[in-house]
């Protein structure tokens, strides 16, 4: 990791509403990602994810606060700003009339640069979707328009990758391929943001920040995190799942009870509750009762019900 | 400079591709000069006619031959009286009937006046209005006939007539094409200027483009140029193709100056460019965007004097008029191609479209600017 102190992005106290103050989108946001880190934004949908990340890459107006890109302010400096960041927004918005090639020399040219002077950023990416070079955009797979889309961000060999969910609605192997990928620019000493609903891939971010209802939750590493869940997780399997959480939910030991899967995740506000406590409670002979590491969602469960 | 040329060769990579309105663009002009001039046709032929003659005379009898004879009228009823004539308009079978009373001839002869009853179906108005004015004009013709007749009594004297023949200028056959083709070639290049280039920019805003386009460093007025002048560059292609194909099929040759014409059209696109992108500005979805201009053509056709001449029209439909810059462009292309205006004709009409260049632009540029 080539991650210094140096501020790559920092965003001081944001505010945005839409229509008139009725929908609140981000509420007093502030947080700084380091030069050359993987910052994860991590919620779920409507969370205020893309929003911010608008505003970061001035496409959006804040209402109050300021943000700054390597020292440029997102307002005034728009222009320099433009010039260093690779924006990814949620839907693919390349020209679908336009080949793979095309597009990529299209974007190439408006920042002033040509596909082989920065090839060596892309070079991974690109060979993947190159055999196909003369196809149009609109025809591809999901797959490969987030590569080819990841190809025409990264070609004018920006300081800063803005990317909103780039691997919503895509299979999970080309989800893990997306992210080595970032890991290796990463390496480059390109400096990551990243919104993303799915839990799994907030670790593999340096440091994430939950946000909720346009409310940042908490930053750390996604290992102290998880560190710091503090309670003892159990995971309960059974026959009815949902008749036992229903009673689990009814129950004074219960601090909470969420459903995962197959499982239950299941807190006591009791420490010293056993597995034995449990099965007493529920009374049913297919339950099974194991203590269990907490994940990143389960984190992000309890942070939400606090 | 450099970023509009690279803007302008993705813009002309994406029409060339698109083959739809590629071929709309090319066909468009063709298909509506060859059906519409034939169908939009003024000449009202095979008016049904009834025909009621109470008097049974020559004279009747001559009037009714008469009109049997010219080219609009077809006889399709006779009847006695006006009951047994009715049900026919009623039913739309006939468009018209002439009731000769009795005496017709007696009167006419006696009396020297006789009176005539035309009733018309005014369901289908103009059918109607111009069936009554072709039998005014028959029934005039016989008048006169009949006064030619008298007038070889050498008792008689002579009596003093004006007779009016006209001379169509600038259109000597008085053909209805001529003058509708140059009308038409108009609406089509507003709608390359106005409908292509709007729906154009709404497309990018529909697929998320333009969102990819404002975090690269090209400029806003770039980006504008860069859509206005593939469609500039059409809307001048599309008047000099319906220039030939209007010279092909209806051998018009522009009387006046081509260059003209074509300066005219130039800053008229620009004005209709601007249009389009103010429509573009406030329109998220491409189905608003055709909406509008729908809506707009409307306005541009009825009240440009296409088909209905604006002297005609009532005084706040002349108002209207006034800022339709179709209508100035509609009356000079017919200046300039039939009678062959030149530029100090049409210099008022230049300053009109002008004007609407510069406020059209002004204000798509401003409300572009109120957007992010």
């Amino acid at each position: 990791m080539v991650m210094s102190d140096f501020k790559a992005i920092e965003v001081k106290n944001i505010s945005k509403n839409y229509d008139k103050g009725k929908i609140v989108a981000l509420d007093n946001i502030s947080f700084d990602v380091k030069k050359g880190e993987l910052f994860g934004l991590v919620g779920p949908d409507g969370a205020g994810k893309t929003t911010l990340l608008r505003i970061i890459a001035t496409l959006l107006l804040q209402d109050s606060g300021e943000a700054k890109l390597d020292n440029f302010d997102c307002v005034a400096d728009f222009k320099a700003i433009r010039q260093r960041i690779g924006y990814m927004p949620g839907r693919f918005s390349l020209y679908q009339d336009l080949t793979i090639e095309e597009n990529l020399n299209f974007f190439a040219t408006i920042f002033n640069t040509t596909i082989e002077e920065n090839y060596h950023l892309i070079k991974d990416i690109y060979v993947q979707i190159e055999p196909f070079k003369h196809r149009r955009a609109g025809k591809l797979s999901g797959g490969m328009k987030q590569k080819l889309a990841l190809c025409c961000a990264l070609i004018h060999k920006p300081s800063v990758l803005i990317l909103d969910e780039p691997t919503t609605g895509v299979d999970p192997v080309s989800r893990k391929e997306f992210w080595d990928m970032l890991g290796r620019l990463q390496h480059d000493g390109i400096t990551i943001i990243v919104s993303t609903p799915y839990m799994d891939e907030a670790n593999l971010c340096d440091r994430i920040a939950f946000i909720h209802h346009g409310k940042l939750l908490t930053i750390n590493t996604p290992q102290n995190i998880i560190d710091s869940f503090g309670n003892v997780l159990w995971s309960i399997s059974g026959d009815n799942l949902f008749s036992l959480m229903t009673k689990l939910r009814a129950w004074q030991n219960t601090k909470s009870c969420f459903s995962f899967g197959e499982n239950l995740h299941f807190v006591s506000i009791n420490a010293q509750i056993t597995p034995q406590d449990i099965m007493h409670y529920l009374k049913d002979d297919s339950v099974q009762v194991s203590k269990i590491v907490p994940s990143i969602e389960d984190c992000f469960m309890s942070f939400m019900q606090n | 400079m450099r970023t509009i040329l690279f803007l302008l060769e993705k813009e002309f990579a994406q029409i060339f591709r698109n083959k739809a309105i590629l071929r709309l663009i090319f066909i468009m002009p063709i298909v509506q000069l060859i059906m519409l001039p034939l169908a939009a046709d003024y000449e009202v032929k095979n008016i049904n006619c009834s025909i009621i003659d109470h008097d049974h005379s020559p004279y009747s009898r001559r009037l009714i031959g008469q009109i049997e004879a010219s080219t609009y009228f077809k006889l399709v009823d006779y009847q006695q009286n006006i009951e047994g004539a009715m049900p026919k308009l009623e039913k739309d079978k006939s468009d018209i009937i002439l009731e000769i009373p009795q005496n017709f001839e007696k009167d006419l002869i006696k009396e020297e006046k006789a009176t005539l009853l035309i009733a018309v179906n005014a369901v289908n108005g103009v059918k109607g209005n111009l069936g009554a004015a072709y039998a005014s004009g028959i029934i005039r013709t016989f008048n006169q006939n009949i006064r030619m007749d008298w007038m070889t009594f050498p008792k008689m004297n002579p009596i003093p007539e004006i007779r009016i023949s006209s001379i169509p200028w600038y259109n000597k056959m008085m053909s209805y094409k001529i003058f509708m083709v140059p009308g038409i070639l108009v609406i089509l290049v507003t709608m390359v200027g106005s409908f292509l280039s709007s729906l154009n920019i709404v497309h990018e805003k529909e697929a998320g483009t333009i969102e990819q386009i404002n975090v690269t460093p090209i400029r806003k007025h770039h980006f504008i140029l860069g859509k206005l002048i593939p469609f500039w560059i059409l809307g001048i292609v599309v008047l000099g193709l319906g220039l030939i194909v209007s010279y092909i099929i209806y051998g018009i040759v522009p009387v006046g100056s081509l260059f003209l014409l074509f300066s005219f059209a130039a800053v008229y696109l620009i004005g209709t460019l601007g249009l389009g992108l103010l429509i573009s500005n406030y329109a998220d979805t491409q189905q608003q965007a055709m909406f509008f201009s729908f809506l707009l053509m409307m306005v541009f056709i009825l009240l440009g004097g296409l088909y209905t001449p604006i002297e005609s029209m009532p005084e706040w439909a002349k108002v209207i008029t006034k800022f339709n810059p179709a209508a100035y462009f509609i009356e000079v292309i017919r200046m300039i191609v039939l009678k062959g205006s030149g530029l100090k004709d049409i210099l008022p009409h230049f300053f009109a479209i002008g004007c609407f260049a510069v406020v059209f632009n002004l204000l798509a540029i401003w409300s572009y600017r109120k957007q992010i």
